[in-house]
């Protein structure tokens, strides 16, 4: 019986890279979009909401419920269930609507 | 492909799974131009989802059922001419007006399939790409499937709670699982095949939690008869959990999360037949993860912004009226599918094939019959009777608000409390989603009401059969400002101008396509 999801495909993935979530080191598997790295590293919540703080991340999984929002190199709300995961992307917990920075 | 870029497509279809591809590959091989939309990298939808190549998963169809019709569509959309737009995020479907007598095809256009249409995209991933398209085509087919409903419950906003549908892509696309201990709870028969998915991927499931009883299917013999399919279905996915020692719990939900910042455990209660929690039943279920859904919501926003008639379903969904060929009710307009309600991957490619040759048939000004489009009829009545049967066995009871607290978020986006839903409709009178979403923000945010917008209907009935939500969303997806700015500007992109990859590759091993 599989033990892994990849064992039960028989997945022969290349070589894993690194990507970082909150500056620390998360592995990811080409192919993988950024919430299923996330999800591999054993994170579930990569967003706080807007009102209450609350943690959020992937709940829809298919691009429909936009709580997966995240900031992914410095870019505010992309979804993280739809990009793909690239070496050395930074993602960052995304407070809020992710534009303190503009002051609004 | 068209002659030149400014001649439009004779179809084009938007969605690439079981529905759209059946319909793309259908028409492309009577002759016509087709284009094929999809917001993903590869086809097959949701229900065809699989890893990327690069994954080199040598079995894909470990975690699917009924594979081998899905890799003949492959191997036929790479034979065929059909240009594969992936990537592309289709936010509105118009009558091209600035479209006439600007290609040499637009005149040709406005014959007997009453086009052109325009159909406009935002491109990469997540539809953040800085290049808006648009298309022309003479007919268009709508395949874009559904999403998963979703009913509120205490904690259902924890990170650990995922929708069964969302679990199942997670699974399917990532190879990751939202935890090592996941209930599956919510209603209708996805669920047996998420749980069956993630057992067999490595997870523990403690409990499936169904709210209805299957016993409601026996009220509908003739539609079981018809369809041996959909019992050997059961079947299988049955005997999957046995196997693996999932314990089916019917009549029952899932009435509250525990955790702090994270799923620890949840609460299964028996529920009546109006899914109204009978007290002093609940029971803790350890567990570090909840996949949740109750059902599917035919996507539909693009026909109803253009008018398209649509028939209100037995579970309380609306879905697309439709005609023996598959046409809305605006001309030159088809749809496939989920859209026409929700039946499952071998209904959809029935119907997308009957909707490619019945659009292949009007651009070619020849008429639609023959022996294959009767048996494609004959097989798309009887699964639809399926389909009929299943959305009635498993339509949420009015009784499932008993289980909201008032501090229950009911809308994820603006966070919006039952409390607050509850004093819009007591309070201040709203007696329709609509007066609430206006009082309260509740369906404002950027869903746009597609999580919150079923369990805000039903509250707002306040007990009666809630009014069909026919959901109206101008913008399909979100838009970037630029993208609209771009819309008065004649050089506006077209997918042909973009050197975009041909189709994929399709029916090499491997699982790519």
């Amino acid at each position: 019986m599989a033990r892994t999801p990849a064992e039960l495909v028989g997945a022969q993935p290349g070589p894993p890279f690194q990507i970082t979530f909150d500056g620390r080191a998360v592995t990811a598997l080409p192919g993988q979009s950024v919430a299923a790295a996330l999800w591999g590293a054993g994170i579930l919540a990569w967003r706080t909401t807007r009102g209450s703080g609350r943690p959020r991340g992937a709940f829809c999984g298919i691009g429909q419920c936009y709580d997966c929002l995240a900031t992914i190199n410095g870019e505010p709300n992309r979804r993280a269930c739809l990009v793909p995961a690239r070496p050395g992307d930074a993602i960052t917990t995304q407070e809020g609507h992710g534009r303190a920075a503009l002051g609004v | 492909m068209p002659l030149s870029a400014s001649e439009p497509y004779d179809l084009a279809v938007i969605g690439a799974g079981s529905a759209g591809l059946a319909g793309a590959v259908a028409a492309a091989e009577l002759g016509l131009s087709v284009a094929l939309l999809d917001t993903a990298v590869h086809t097959g939808g949701q229900f065809y989802r699989t890893p990327a190549p690069v994954m080199g998963a040598v079995r894909p169809e470990a975690l699917h059922h009924d594979w081998s019709p899905y890799a003949d569509l492959r191997r036929r959309l790479a034979r065929s001419d059909v240009r594969h737009l992936p990537g592309h995020h289709v936010w509105s479907v118009t009558k091209d007006v600035d479209g006439e007598g600007t290609g040499e095809g637009a005149g040709e256009g406005a014959g007997p399939a009453d086009g052109p249409w325009a159909v406009h995209a935002v491109t990469g991933a997540d539809g953040g790409g800085e290049r808006p398209v648009r298309l022309r085509a003479r007919t268009v087919l709508l395949a874009t499937g559904a999403y998963e409903r979703q009913l509120p419950f205490p904690g259902w906003t924890l990170p650990g709670v995922v929708g069964a549908g969302g679990a199942q892509a997670m699974l399917k696309s990532g190879l990751v699982l939202p935890g090592r201990r996941v209930v599956v709870a919510g209603s209708g028969p996805l669920l047996l095949a998420v749980a069956s998915s993630l057992a067999a991927a490595g997870a523990r499931v403690p409990a499936v939690v169904e709210a209805s009883g299957y016993l409601r299917y026996a009220r509908h013999p003739r539609a079981l008869v018809a369809n041996p399919h959909k019992a050997a279905e059961a079947l299988v996915h049955g005997a999957a959990l046995l196997w693996h020692r999932v314990r089916v719990r019917l009549r029952s939900a899932v009435t509250e999360v525990h955790g702090t910042d994270r799923v620890e455990a949840v609460t299964v209660t028996r529920v009546d037949r109006d899914w109204r929690p009978v007290r002093g039943t609940g029971r803790r279920i350890e567990c570090d993860a909840l996949a949740v859904g109750h059902g599917l919501v035919p996507q539909i926003e693009l026909a109803t912004a253009l008018g398209c008639t649509t028939r209100p379903l037995p579970d309380g969904t609306t879905a697309l009226a439709l005609d023996g060929l598959q046409e809305t009710s605006v001309h030159g307009l088809w749809a496939a599918g989920e859209t026409g309600g929700v039946g499952g991957a071998q209904l959809a490619r029935a119907e997308g094939e009957l909707a490619g040759i019945a659009a292949a048939a009007r651009v070619l000004d020849r008429p639609a019959h023959g022996g294959r489009v009767r048996e494609l009829q004959r097989r798309r009545d009887r699964m639809r009777a399926f389909a009929g049967a299943m959305a009635a066995a498993h339509a949420p009871g009015p009784g499932w608000s008993g289980w909201l607290t008032d501090d229950t978020d009911v809308c994820r986006c603006e966070e919006v409390t039952a409390g607050q839903v509850r004093e819009a409709i007591e309070d201040l009178g709203a007696r329709d989603a609509r007066t609430v979403k206006l009082l309260t923000r509740a369906g404002m945010g950027w869903c746009q009401g597609r999580m919150c917008g079923p369990a805000v209907a039903c509250l707002a009935a306040r007990g009666r059969a809630a009014e069909p939500l026919v959901e109206r969303r101008p913008f399909a997806v979100p838009v970037p400002l630029s993208a609209l700015a771009a819309l008065d500007d004649p050089a506006m992109p077209r997918p042909d101008d973009q050197g975009e990859t041909p189709s994929e590759p399709g029916a090499a091993p491997g699982g790519d396509g």
